[in-house]
């Protein structure tokens, strides 16, 4: 195919009519994004967990709904289900004391069997929207986004109000500092395990919208989420931080990571329209949260930099 | 108030990194008493005052604190009583929280932490009092972030934590000595304030004779593990330095000439 017929099958309708999907699948990677929020930026911990809650998620709505519970109901247990598997978590983290990250790596390899019986066994289950009453599909673009819009601002807030009590302040300073907080009388065990606790119930509370949306658990569908999360985290640091500057608050921090999972998905429906090779995404997604990642040790870098000091030497000898 | 009774504590027992910290230690104070502690390098001054926290359990001995038995405390639990500053500057403070967070985190020290909103506009106005009095005009920055702030100015900051809701026991593990000399001079005066305003009773280590002997109504001095001296009242103010040189040989041993060995010898 020469490149004028490739730019001549792009067309710029597709690509708008594919935008709105986009924002709707991106809100709910923004909802999964603010989960990761709390311990990638709060708790100073990289909970690879979430691979595995999210679908945890996914199955439990989905059998739910298919056993005829109400989907708000069904999801109310995929919430208390990733509680579970966050508490799991923090327990093999702080009463064995497995180091955070490889202690969410046990978990979340354990989950692929446990979401594998909630499934019944099956990698792959199908719910209707035509059979059963969803709160969000896919077939419905306009009335998903608003609902998670909606959703969206119910936990922003309710994330801003509770990381602004007491309770949520020790749980940030656990974070920032763990030998301050224990000399100011705070368990931090207690503190670590509630936040992967909480963690993971967000998670995997959006893992049930993202199965209703797409109508269907995978057992796959998990894969990889850490990494979307953190790009939606980061994308909403970098954008926040331009737009805002020093207004940025906590407020502004919260309401841009569900934001970052929008721009996210965008960016993911622009590559597939480019026809570039879907499966090739997770290699990109890598590569530019590598690059957003390694952002503020280049910084560092360029303001204390031996190469650029020994040119600098050169230049004033000669 | 406090007492220490027959408290040991050995490291890497077994090992041949052993290292036996505190020897049969055993300290008594009383309500008020501001008790400098000063030694060598490996002497179990910050062994002694982490014993107290409760960093770890001691081998054997016990500590009562008021009469209550806190050997068996973990240290979350012994910080409803006990306010502490580090050597490091940057320990006794959340660099990524504001001021007024901070400040509000060490107000509950000790507390149930529940669902009540972290910092109310009545503190605020309480935390700018204090903050004040400290005198180095952070009363109008309170929500900036700690770590925006000098090492002085955050172990001034961790100072007053320490004393916000008042600790039964106030433990300095030589928080000046990362600092600048004027700026350590500032922080030990603060020091002095806090403990006589809220009449607190007190244990501070230091590396510095002088500020040994200035500060405090009474002193102990430590070698290998044990208490080899304890001045209080009259003579703890008549002190000298060299006196306090004469001493250490007496009892040690060995023979210290200045300060420098005084911080080399083991």
């Amino acid at each position: 195919m020469s490149i004028a017929a490739y730019f001549s099958s792009l067309s710029l309708l597709k690509l708008l009519k594919n935008v709105p999907g986009g924002v709707a699948q991106g809100l709910i990677w923004g909802l999964m994004a603010l989960g990761i929020y709390i311990t990638f930026r709060l708790l100073d911990v990289a909970d690879l967990t979430v691979d595995g809650s999210f679908t945890t998620g996914g199955a439990c709505t989905v059998m739910l709904i298919l056993a005829g519970w109400p989907a708000w109901a069904a999801l109310l247990v995929a919430l208390i289900a990733g509680i579970l598997a966050g508490f799991c978590t923090g327990m093999l983290h702080t009463k064995l004391g497995i180091p955070a990250i490889l202690s969410g790596i046990l978990t979340q390899f354990a989950l692929y069997s446990v979401n594998l019986h909630i499934m019944g066994m099956a990698a792959n289950k199908a719910v209707s929207v035509d059979k059963f009453n969803l709160i969000l599909s896919s077939r419905n673009i306009p009335s998903a986004i608003l609902t998670g819009l909606i959703i969206a601002a119910v936990l922003v807030a309710l994330a801003y109000w509770y990381f602004g009590t007491e309770q949520g302040s020790a749980l940030r300073s656990t974070g920032n500092n763990p030998a301050m907080s224990r000399a100011l009388g705070i368990n931090i065990d207690n503190m670590k395990v509630l936040g992967l606790s909480l963690s993971n119930g967000v998670v995997a509370l959006s893992g049930g919208l993202m199965a209703q949306y797409q109508g269907f658990a995978d057992i796959n569908m998990g894969r990889g989420a850490i990494v979307i999360g953190l790009a939606a985290v980061i994308i909403g640091e970098v954008l926040g931080r331009a737009i805002l500057g020093k207004r940025m608050n906590f407020l502004g921090t919260l309401s841009f990571t569900v934001l970052g999972g929008v721009l996210y998905y965008i960016v993911v429906v622009i590559v597939l329209w480019l026809k570039l090779n879907s499966n090739d995404l997770k290699l990109f997604t890598a590569i530019i949260v590598a690059a957003f990642l390694a952002v503020p040790h280049f910084r560092d870098r360029a303001q204390n930099s031996f190469r650029k000091r020994k040119k600098k030497e050169v230049k004033t000898d000669a | 108030m406090l007492e220490i009774k027959n408290i040991s504590k050995t490291f890497n027992p077994g090992t041949i990194n052993e290292k036996k910290a505190l020897l049969d230690l055993s300290l008594t104070l009383k309500d008020g008493d501001f008790v400098t502690v000063i030694g060598g390098n490996g002497a179990g001054k910050s062994t002694l005052l982490n014993a107290v926290a409760g960093v770890w359990p001691v081998d054997c001995g016990s500590i009562l604190l008021d009469g209550e038995d806190i050997t068996a405390l973990p240290e979350h639990k012994r910080a409803k009583y006990i306010g502490r500053v580090f050597q490091d500057p940057m320990m006794g403070t959340a660099p990524n929280m504001q001021m007024e967070e901070n400040l509000a985190l060490a107000l509950r020290r000790g507390q149930r932490r529940g669902l009540r909103w972290g910092v109310t506009k009545a503190e605020r106005q309480e935390y700018r009092e204090k903050l004040k009095t400290l005198g180095l005009g952070l009363e109008d920055r309170m929500t900036v972030k700690v770590g925006l702030l000098s090492g002085g100015q955050r172990q001034a900051l961790t100072l007053l934590m320490a004393s916000l809701r008042k600790p039964k026991l106030l433990l300095l593990d030589e928080h000046t000595a990362a600092l600048d000399p004027a700026t350590a001079a500032k922080v030990l005066e603060l020091s002095d304030q806090i403990v006589a305003e809220n009449g607190l009773t007190a244990l501070m280590i230091t590396h510095n004779m002088s500020d040994a002997i200035k500060h405090g109504n009474r002193l102990i001095m430590m070698d290998q593990g044990r208490i080899i001296l304890d001045i209080e009242g009259e003579d703890k103010k008549h002190l000298t330095k060299q006196q306090l040189i004469e001493k250490f040989a007496q009892v040690a041993g060995y023979q210290i000439d200045s300060d420098e060995t005084l911080l080399t010898k083991n």
